[in-house]
């Protein structure tokens, strides 16, 4: 489609491809995945290192590292338009004024020689075409905004003058400056302690209700998530598999990994028990298992799990899907 | 940043009166004859020797004659060569030209050093970054004055678009070949420092953040990644500095100018020690004041640095 | 140089699969063990210019040690009568002004220019690493005394230093290849030590707060074993691509030297005499500069090459 439609969903990825083509072989980080964003909602995406969270967020916004990584198939419907088609001149005006990110590591991805002021302020003087001088006091208001004391002061501050919470406050205040339609935070509390994380995700939520905005929440802590999301999308080895509102996949997971994840969180009333963990490791993704590529390390798995293709992503109920062939087992498990 | 500047001068004084107490070590008191081997083929004579040894209290202790030594230098009295001209009359003279040929060169090593650099760390892999890849590497593996003979050669023999040697008064025109000259090996070496700096800096994640932020790609190179990437190459230039000075001496000699360095190169193959080391130990300081501005610079560049 | 930062792909996680017993699959090829080493031996094995290097390298190693293999004639028979005659079939590089034979000369003028390469590659190897181990192992005071040292010897550029030794070291009257060698690789070394020093010192450092240096401690090594079993193993590779590079430096500094005519004397035959001796006839003979030009920088080349092609292969930032 050559314009967006108003009425179409906010955001929608189908059937999404994305290999990367190493001297070892090709890795398929990213096989066939699709989900939804609507507006003021959230989507947490849960996966360990290496499900290929990250890259469906880079994917999104186009700013994957070619070579060595190739989007090979699906869609990015952003209001019904196709983001992967756009030539890079349109595309470029999604980013930051439409989809904006957050990243893990501020400290690295914060450029250590040009102050925070202006690191914020170049959002305006580029989309909007503000003098330096207004976009500084833009970046000012937005500081307030996250919360970050004495703004007025620090504007004129480095990225390494801040502390690690500090400096995730200053990446919020980037991304939201613009108002985007959709935020993407990839794993932005992993680098933090306990107690930052708490308030980064406060912060976040607290924003995404103002600005009623989508969010897309990638992480692998299980913690993080029960607080802010509406719903999660659980990826293993490049693929999502299983997608359910957040209570019932706590209460009731439907796919052996999910299942596997939860039994894995160490619990209060479990004291004196060995603690739980899923056996063995993730694939190699240049040399991902036939079929259900979890099924080497499943309880659950019998002879058709290893032969091709994947389960497909099945309904468990109206708003659950799940990619396993026995998740009514899997389900009675949980009882 | 004041703190920065004031700890540098700091740092420097050390290091000032360390090397050139070296430098007066290595001179005047290394075991042997201090005098042998300072005034050409010849030995020295009477005169000059009794002119030294109470010009520089060779029969004091190390440190009070490297002291007295020291004073003189620093109010320009600096002796004379063994034909009896004035040494510090004579660097007066030569510095002037020197300044000009060192400054020329590096406009060329900044210049050209980093414009290649740049053009080919954006195009890894293409024809400019492989032409950039192998000229350099030549050049590094050419000694300086190999290199100023082959240009002498081809460009002023050969070709007639310079001149062969450099006339009184040193022109800049006739400038430019011997500060290309100069300038060659140290060129090379910022080339290829900036390639690598800036492609290095191309996969940081803070440029993968302003690519998210929407900016175009030109700004996010030239912003985002050429200061960046600079930071390691001014470090280099500096230090860079001093095998420029020292390669002043052989490209002077080559195509005869009359700055320090050929004043240097004429001594040198006059055995006229004595000269050498002034004039060296004169290249030398200005070798430590040109790195303390250098570092201040590195400080402009780079805010972390100002607040250790 | 620049410190690396991280570099932001996908991560490829590479394992051994462990499999419950009961479930049939196809159990990948076993991977041999990857170390740095291997990795980077891997990368060098393909690399055209690490051969060329290699090779180039050897065949200049080959002539300094056993010029006798590349010509037969004798590089002191100098006839006058053959003043500047122009390379022939008899004489392929010709004969310079003494009448000597220049080929014959370029082929021994090897051996000198590379001894003093490699002797004062070997001094400021042991000199400056030693040192820059110890500083940036230790630390705190001995650190700032050994770093205030190197920094008053950083403070003199190679080619000054060594001009102002060999002037208050001239040599007699008839000296012999081997003392005037080491002369002027200690001349060399004297102030080239300091950038192994410092190489070695980042090194260290980077290494002094890694996780199995700590677990050595705790299991009670001492330091001397920790430097060397863990240290001096894990900082190798920095200090042997800027040897490697430095020697060919080295090589140049020797060349410029004799050039300007302080380094090693006749009649001792070095690559930076023959230059010397061939400035004044560039106009008419140029051969009699080009060939010994032409070998020294070939012999720095492949040093320098060699360096380079190895540091790119050991740089895991550059994957």
């Amino acid at each position: 489609m050559a314009t967006e439609d108003p009425n179409a969903r906010l955001l929608q990825v189908k059937d999404l491809e994305v290999e990367f083509r190493t001297r070892d072989g090709v890795a398929k980080a990213i096989n066939k995945v699709s989900f939804d964003l609507d507006k003021g909602r959230t989507l947490a995406i849960l996966g360990e290192s290496g499900s290929g969270k990250s890259v469906t967020a880079q994917a999104i916004m186009g700013i994957i590292d070619s070579p060595p990584g190739f989007v090979t198939g699906g869609q990015v419907l952003f209001r019904g338009r196709d983001l992967l088609t756009l030539p890079e001149r349109e595309r470029r005006l999604y980013r930051g004024q439409r989809i904006a990110m957050i990243f893990q590591d501020a400290l690295s991805s914060l450029n250590p020689v040009y102050k925070v002021g202006f690191q914020i302020g170049e959002m305006f003087t580029t989309h909007r075409g503000m003098s330096k001088k207004d976009a500084r006091l833009k970046a000012i208001e937005l500081m307030d905004r996250v919360r970050i004391p004495g703004a007025k002061e620090r504007v004129d501050d480095y990225p390494h003058q801040f502390s690690g919470g500090m400096r995730q406050r200053i990446m919020i205040a980037m991304a939201i400056a613009l108002d985007p339609d959709i935020l993407i935070a990839d794993e932005p509390t992993t680098a933090l302690d306990v107690t930052v994380q708490a308030q980064i995700m406060e912060l976040l939520a607290e924003v995404q209700k103002d600005t009623g905005s989508g969010l897309i929440l990638i992480t692998h802590d299980l913690g993080v998530v029960a607080e802010v999301a509406s719903e999660i999308a659980v990826m293993y080895a490049g693929r999502i598999v299983e997608n359910a509102p957040v209570d019932e996949i706590y209460r009731s997971p439907a796919h052996p990994y999910t299942r596997g994840l939860i039994d894995s969180i160490p619990r209060l009333d479990s004291k004196g028990k060995t603690l739980y963990a899923i056996k063995g490791l993730p694939p190699n993704l240049t040399q991902i298992p036939a079929g259900c590529a979890f099924h080497p390390r499943c309880g659950y798995a019998q002879a058709k799990c290893a032969v091709d293709p994947a389960p497909p992503l099945v309904a468990v109920t109206p708003d659950r899907t799940s990619a396993c062939y026995f998740w009514r087992e899997v389900q009675d498990g949980n009882a | 940043m004041g703190r920065y500047v004031l700890r540098r001068l700091l740092q420097m004084i050390p290091v000032v009166f360390g090397t050139t107490f070296l430098i007066f070590w290595m001179t005047w008191a290394l075991p042997g004859d201090p005098l042998a081997g300072k005034c050409g083929q010849r030995p020295c004579s009477p005169e000059f020797i009794a002119a030294v040894r109470d010009r520089l209290n060779l029969g004091d202790p190390l440190i009070v004659a490297y002291a007295k030594f020291m004073k003189n230098f620093l109010t320009g009295n600096l002796g004379d060569t063994v034909s009896g001209e004035n040494i510090a009359n004579l660097i007066q003279t030569a510095f002037p030209v020197t300044f000009r040929l060192a400054l020329l060169a590096i406009v060329f090593e900044v210049v050209i050093g980093i414009g290649a650099g740049i053009l080919s760390g954006l195009r890894r892999g293409g024809f400019f970054d492989n032409l950039v890849l192998i000229s350099t590497l030549i050049v590094i593996s050419i000694p300086v004055f190999v290199i100023g003979f082959l240009a002498q050669y081809f460009f002023g023999i050969k070709l007639g678009w310079f001149p062969v040697t450099v006339s009184d008064g040193a022109p800049w025109g006739d400038l430019v070949l011997p500060a290309f000259v100069l300038a060659a090996l140290s060129l090379a070496y910022v080339a290829r420092l900036m390639r690598a700096s800036l492609a290095e800096n191309l996969r940081s994640d803070f440029v993968k953040t302003a690519t998210a932020k929407g900016l175009p790609r030109r700004t996010v190179i030239m912003k985002h990644t050429v200061r960046n990437s600079l930071i390691p190459v001014v470090t280099f230039i500096g230090a860079d500095f001093g095998v420029l000075l020292g390669g002043a001496i052989v490209t002077e000699g080559i195509f005869n100018i009359s700055g320090i360095g050929g004043l240097t190169y004429s001594a040198i193959r006059l055995r006229e020690g004595a000269t050498v080391v002034t004039v060296t130990t004169l290249i030398v300081l200005v070798f430590l004041i040109v790195n303390l501005f250098v570092d201040l610079l590195y400080a402009v560049l780079d805010p972390r640095i100002r607040y250790e | 140089m620049s410190e690396p930062t991280a570099v932001g792909a996908a991560a490829i996680a590479r394992t051994d699969d462990h499999i419950p017993s009961g479930v049939e699959r196809v159990k990948p090829a076993p991977e041999k063990p990857r170390s740095l080493w291997t990795d980077a031996w891997d990368d060098l094995k393909r690399s055209p210019i690490f051969w060329i290097s290699l090779v180039l390298m050897t065949f200049f190693v080959v002539m300094a040690i056993a010029p006798g293999l590349f010509t037969s004639k004798d590089p002191t028979f100098c006839d006058l009568a053959n003043s500047r005659v122009s390379p022939s079939k008899q004489a392929w590089f010709g004969y310079d002004a003494q009448g000597c034979d220049v080929y014959a000369r370029t082929i021994y003028g090897a051996r000198a220019s590379i001894s003093v390469g490699i002797a004062a590659s070997l001094v400021a190897l042991f000199v400056g690493a030693g040192i820059g181990i110890i500083a940036g192992f230790y630390g705190g005071f001995a650190d700032t005394v050994l770093s205030r040292i190197t920094d008053i010897f950083f403070a003199i550029p190679i080619l000054l230093g060594s001009i102002i030794i060999l002037t208050s070291f001239p040599t007699g009257a008839n000296p012999s290849q081997a003392a005037e060698i080491t002369k002027v690789s200690l001349a060399i070394a004297f102030l080239g030590w300091t950038s192994t020093q410092r190489i070695a010192r980042s090194s260290v450092i980077q290494l002094r707060g890694a996780d199995y240096v700590l677990a050595a401690r705790s299991l009670g090594a001492s330091n001397w074993r920790i430097i060397r079993r863990h240290i001096i193993p894990n900082s190798l590779a920095p200090i042997i691509v800027i040897t490697t590079i430095s020697l060919g430096g080295y090589i140049g500094a020797e060349a410029t030297l004799s050039f300007l005519g302080i380094g090693l004397q006749p009649p001792v035959i070095s690559w930076g005499i023959q230059i010397n001796n061939a400035q004044d006839y560039l106009r008419t003979s140029p051969y009699l500069l080009f060939f010994p030009a032409l070998f020294l920088s070939l012999t720095v080349l492949s040093f320098i090459m060699l360096g380079d092609t190895i540091r790119e292969a050991l740089d895991p930032k550059l994957r």
